[in-house]
């Protein structure tokens, strides 16, 4: 009994210093400093700070929670905390001081002066800076046990209030971009102001987050039941409802969010397509493609070769006009299918991380041989090819001659609503920004998921799971497994060209650095992190990886760090993706039953649970 | 004459130096329920994986009704009648007991990608033919209801009665079972013991099986084959095979082979 | 033996199809360069010296994989992070030892301490790397920690730009590595031949660690059979370690002398192409093979050297040289598809039913 309440320094000591490596990297690789440009919330608290912080926050209230859960004395919990947090300041600051003898500039290009400002606080004198650093370190500690000593009902709401605020901090910008179409500047002032919430925002979301949540989880069951107790025809109308109001929101999307914000939402949507096209392959089939962006190339050369206006198009060549662009979706498509089918030969009777490092191999080749002098007379070399038109549809307004048969129609498309910019593309026809491409990529995605919902419940897909999950017995039960895969190959092959030609539409030039391996890696790091084989996990994670980090600029410098960590951490933690597969779903939850009754707390808090915890 | 539905002559397969099957050669009536046994090592397996097409054999001919199955994959055998189960149990373990019957159908379906995406009323008709065929096919084998189970969270008893189950889909006129009861207990032998016999009356598919318990061979089978070194040792009616000293010692060695033949 | 029809499958036909194409390109473009008389002797000779000089960098690289791969059945894709780790860290110690002019007065020991240093960076990285992005997953699915290797490549790489930066950095030039010497009429510079011989040095060592010290029994007991090494007593932890670490220092190792071989273009990127080529190597000599990723690195090295003007351009194609690491690439392809076993791997299990 004795031993159970013995004071274990070792242990809070070891949890600080793991706590303290955060701070430490973060600082020299120069995320502190680049992310303490961004308030989060304005004059309060900036997101360099937070990276210094957080982690003592967390290592306080993770360690108390711990040790109070083995039953240990509360008080020696805030104790270790404070040591906790204290100790994580630690390598930080010895940072501080080794940089003061040595300057470590010469080899650690981001330990500079404004660093070290940061860190000590703004203090001129180095004991002094350190000293309030060490002191705010070891009381965030202490204040996160504080937070694991409030009951549970209250806790929750509060975590879940608090990134929510965080949340929207970091996504200020987005929200001052969207809020822009509908209030006017004076009172988007009062909410966000430059790249951060005011403090007013920052207050009133946390409050309605935090009564909303405490709400929801008093409340929330009742109201479940009385849904659940709702005669069918209720709740399928209740589903048409909101199916109809989702259609119309996606529809209205762009002008909603502005130019800006939907040229992020295009990228999106072009790797929600390549993603759709690759997750065949490697979701379904098991066939793990490194070289994606080998159909993503044919699809955008095929489509700038034959649309260009330019002396290497096709058009300048033969002396014909260039062909437009709805011809050059199908043809882009089929020549990626092509180009899928002819590689897959050579590679069918290789096994699986083989398969993986020769598709690399072939994506390598494409971009390569696009930036060689041997091929530059056909398409450009580093050059690349120039004067891609945008995509055009003929021009309702003229053709019907609606000036005077419907001026209701035009007054729409010059007025102010959401839906003049709609209403101009209707009757114009003229896809020239991200806004009209939109609905493009909008149909395309829309196409490209009804094919791929279509072969999954499919014989194909049926022999594609079977292939992956294990070829040998598939073979057995007399699946082709030869022409399977090739076949996988070609459909996986065909969406990656669909999204190419639109992008050389979209963006009107194209050149061979443009289809390098991160264009492969993205598409695979957003199928794994959504969810390998989920078609909502695709969105998910273009959303996650392809979205998010356009929204937050300050983020671009180390996108690829964070995909790198992210990649690594989701399979260690969560292979099975953020929005899995309804099959692997139904699995985890059958791995799952039967909790321990003294976990019942962890149980429910499940979806705000930091990944941390998760190992204990 | 009897009517063999297969017939291997002198079939050899080579792993580098190791003959693992030598010169074998083996005669299987149609209608009849067969074994081959043997100590581990004794190619049993690896006989099956050249008749199925796993392996390609080195020399000799096997044939199966009027075909040759030389230089076919195992998709090609299994198309011309063959099923097989394996030693450890291969189900497609992230897929639903349905699923996976259904795609153990696969040799007599006809519908392809294209109509699979255009939602050609063929597709479609295939589609649901396949899956009652497969509810039946569930029934049949005894799991009605567990259809939609993911097929490695079954128990192993069950496992073993989809993976039949899958292979019976594909309408086999010969069914190669490879150990159907390691792992049971003697109530779930004597089950699936009966469910083989079941299969050959009813169903009047030839059985072939790789069996280690003697009870269940010398139970069900017309003709039993000993293998050892690749080679047979022996082969006749169980009778026959209990009874003969070359398989004792086989099995347990010259110093018992005598003990017997003194005790006898 | 009797001889036998196999009945004819597509698939080989396309790939004997590949293969006469390939075969009679290199011929046809080979014939061509050398009937032109476009290069002598001499140039085909430096040539073939400064692919070996380049090759047996790859050869020290492709050690790690084959290492890691002969126990844990796994291609470490972040090894060429590692090769970077060690040669981007060196850089600094290089600088300041040829500032404080000891790269003058003891260039042997400095350059030394350069290898030490990178060494140790390099088996640091390699050992956090198994620590913690590949034990926990032993026994995943295959694909699982081949994702997690290239999540920790990106990782590592934007570490690594995040200390040092993004600048390309040049290794300090080696006044005692200047000079040529004159091998059969070509000028051959010393440098290329000191590389050869560090590398051929080093790969010794470990062929003597591999096969007679304890430590490269147990490694080569676990890369037989993991069960029964650990019945034995071996851990096995331990030694998957040591192998990480063995082929950590030789990556580390390899960064510095390719710091002398080609000092510019030291950067956080350097360790992609020279991993990619550096894997082509090890599968190209036979995977899990000591001597085959030697023989390999030393292979693609050469082949990489005399490909573009030997056969490219004899096939008429221009400024052949921007296709060097095509041609690595296409090697790479090549080998897997014809011969995954390599020269002197021994065929893996063909088929496990």
């Amino acid at each position: 009994m004795s031993a159970t309440k013995r004071f274990d320094l070792r242990y809070f000591i070891r949890a600080g210093l793991l706590a303290g490596i955060v701070p430490l990297y973060t600082s020299v690789i120069g995320m502190v400093e680049v992310f303490n440009k961004r308030e989060v919330v304005k004059g309060m608290l900036t997101l360099g700070e937070m990276l210094v912080i957080f982690p003592s926050l967390v290592v306080g209230y993770l360690v108390a929670l711990k040790w109070r859960r083995e039953g240990k004395n509360p008080f020696l919990a805030l104790v270790g905390a404070l040591i906790a947090g204290f100790v994580a300041s630690l390598p930080t600051v010895l940072l501080i001081l080794v940089n003061d003898r040595i300057p470590l500039r010469d080899m650690f290009v981001n330990v500079n002066p404004a660093l070290m400002e940061i860190l000590l606080v703004g203090q001129e004198q180095m004991a002094q800076g350190a000293f309030i650093l060490m002191s705010v370190l070891a009381v965030s500690g202490l204040l996160g046990a504080v937070v694991s000593f409030i009951p549970y009902r209250f806790r929750r709401p509060l975590v879940i209030a608090l990134v929510v605020v965080i949340l929207s901090g970091l996504l200020s910008e987005f929200i001052k971009q969207v809020l822009q179409q509908f209030i006017e500047r004076g009172a988007l002032k009062q909410i966000v102001q430059g790249k951060s919430l005011t403090t007013k925002a920052a207050a009133a979301i946390f409050v309605v987050t935090y009564l909303t949540t405490l709400f929801w989880d008093v409340k929330g069951q009742a109201i479940r039941t009385r849904y659940n107790a709702m005669p069918a025809s209720r709740k399928k109308q209740a589903g048409r409802l909101w199916k109809t109001m989702f259609g119309i929101f996606l529809l209205i999307l762009p002008w909603v969010l502005g130019p800006y914000l939907s040229e992020v939402i295009d990228n999106v949507g072009l790797y929600i397509i390549m993603g759709l096209g690759l997750n065949i392959a490697v979701g379904w089939a098991g066939l793990l493609d490194l070289g994606y962006v080998t159909n993503f190339a044919v699809g955008a050369y095929i489509a700038g070769v034959l649309t260009s206006t330019g002396p290497l198009g096709l058009g300048a060549r033969l002396g014909t006009d260039p062909l437009g662009f709805w011809i050059i979706i199908p043809i882009s498509i089929l020549a990626a299918m092509f180009t899928g089918f002819v590689l897959a030969l050579p590679v069918l009777r290789m096994r699986g991380d083989y398969l993986a490092i020769a598709t690399l191999g072939f994506g390598e080749i494409i971009r390569l041989l696009a930036l060689s002098d041997w091929l530059k007379p056909y398409i450009g070399g580093a050059q690349g090819i120039l004067f891609i038109p945008k995509p055009e549809l003929p021009a309702l307004a003229e053709i019907l001659n609606l000036a005077d048969r419907a001026p209701a129609l035009i007054e729409i498309a010059k007025g102010d609503s959401l839906l003049a910019g709609l209403m101009n593309l209707i009757l114009y026809g003229q896809f020239s920004g991200p806004q009209e491409l939109y609905y493009i990529i909008f149909v395309g995605a829309l196409f490209v998921l009804f094919v791929a919902t279509r072969l999954n419940n499919s014989r194909t897909g049926r022999q594609w799971m079977a292939m992956r999950e294990d070829e040998d017995a598939a073979s057995s039960v007399g699946i082709n497994t030869t022409t399977a895969k090739v076949l996988a190959f070609t459909v996986s092959a065909a969406s990656g060209g669909m999204a190419g030609a639109i992008f050389a539409s979209k963006v009107g030039t194209i050149f061979p650095n443009s289809f390098n391996l991160l264009v492969s890696i993205n598409v695979l790091s957003l199928i794994i992190i959504g969810g390998m084989g989920s078609i909502p996990g695709i969105v998910v994670g273009s959303l996650a990886l392809i979205g998010l980090p356009e929204l937050l600029r300050e983020f671009a410098e180390f996108r690829l760090l964070l995909y790198g960590a992210l990649l690594v951490v989701m399979m260690l933690v969560r292979p099975e993706g953020l929005w899995p597969s309804p099959v692997i779903r139904r699995e985890m939850a059958a791995d799952e039953e039967e909790p321990p009754p003294d976990m019942g707390e962890m149980q429910t808090s499940q979806p705000m649970r930091p990944l941390s915890e998760a190992s204990d | 004459m009897t009517d063999n539905i297969l017939v291997a002559e002198k079939v050899v397969k080579r792993f580098g130096g190791l003959v693992a099957v030598d010169h074998l050669d083996y005669e299987l009536p149609r209608g009849s329920i067969c074994s081959i046994i043997g100590p581990n090592g004794a190619g049993k397996t690896t006989f099956f994986n050249c008749l199925t097409g796993f392996y390609s054999i080195d020399e000799g001919h096997v044939h199966f009704e009027n075909y040759s199955l030389e230089g076919l994959e195992p998709f090609q055998v299994t198309r011309l009648g063959i099923a097989r189960t394996f030693q450890n149990i291969r189900l497609f373990s992230n897929m639903t007991a349905i699923e996976n019957i259904m795609v153990g159908q696969e040799p007599h379906l006809h519908s392809n990608w294209i109509g699979a995406i255009v939602g050609s009323p063929g597709t479609r008709h295939e589609e649901k033919l396949v899956e009652e065929e497969a509810r039946r096919l569930l029934r049949f084998v005894g799991l009605r209801g567990k259809g939609d189970m993911l097929a490695k969270n079954l128990p192993y008893g069950d496992q073993r009665r989809l993976e039949i189950a899958r292979a019976l889909a594909s309408k086999p006129k010969l069914l190669l079972l490879d150990e159907p009861t390691a792992g049971m207990n003697p109530a779930e032998t004597l089950q699936t013991t009966n469910f083989i016999r079941r299969l050959r009356d009813e169903l009047g598919i030839t059985i072939l099986l790789i069996e280690h318990d003697m009870k269940v061979v010398m139970g069900i089978s017309e003709k039993v084959t000993v293998l050892d070194y690749g080679k047979k040792l022996a082969e006749g009616t169980p009778e026959e095979i209990q009874n003969d000293p070359r398989v004792i010692e086989a099995y347990l060695g010259r110093g018992a082979a005598q003990l017997m033949a003194e005790a006898a | 033996m009797k001889a036998r029809l196999y009945r004819l499958n597509w698939v080989d036909v396309v790939l004997n199809a590949l293969r006469i194409v390939i075969i009679v390109a290199v011929i046809v473009g080979a014939f061509n360069t050398i009937t032109s008389g476009k290069y002598t002797t001499d140039q085909w000779i430096s040539l073939v010296m400064s692919g070996l000089a380049q090759g047996s960098i790859y050869a020290l690289i492709a050690l790690g994989y084959t290492l890691v791969y002969g126990i844990l059945l796994m291609i470490n894709f972040a090894h060429g992070e590692v090769f970077m780790s060690g040669a981007y860290t060196a850089y600094f110690l290089a600088i300041y030892t040829a500032k404080k002019g000891w790269l003058d007065s003891h260039p042997f020991l400095t350059i030394l301490s350069w290898m030490a240093l990178a060494a140790v960076v390099s088996m640091v990285v390699a050992v956090l790397l198994e620590r913690i992005a590949y034990r926990p997953l032993r026994g995943a699915p295959r694909l699982v920690p081949l994702i997690t290797a290239i999540g920790a490549s990106f990782f590592l790489q934007y570490t690594f730009k995040g200390f040092y930066g993004s600048a390309f950095r040049t290794y300090p030039e080696v006044p005692a590595l200047k000079g040529t010497i004159n091998i059969g009429g070509a000028e051959i510079p010393i440098v290329q031949i000191i590389v050869f011989i560090a590398a051929v040095v080093l790969m010794v060592g470990l062929y003597w660690v591999v096969e007679k010290s304890k430590r490269g029994k147990a490694m080569r007991a676990v890369s037989e059979n993991k069960e029964v090494a650990r019945l034995m007593g071996i851990d096995i932890d331990k030694v998957i370690v040591f192998t990480f670490v063995l082929g950590g220092a030789l990556a580390g190792a390899a960064g510095v002398i390719n710091g002398l071989y080609r000092p510019q273009g030291v950067n956080f990127f350097m360790g992609f192409f020279p991993g990619i080529k550096a894997f082509t190597a090890a599968v190209l000599g036979g995977i899990g093979n000591v001597p085959g990723a030697f023989l390999g690195g030393l292979l693609l090295g050469v082949i990489e050297s005399l490909g573009p003007n030997l056969v490219l351009d004899g096939l008429g194609i221009p400024a052949a040289n921007q296709l060097k690491d095509v041609i690595a690439f296409t090697m790479l392809v090549l080998v897997l598809i014809f011969r995954p076993q390599g020269i002197l791997g021994e065929r893996l299990a063909e088929k496990r039913a």
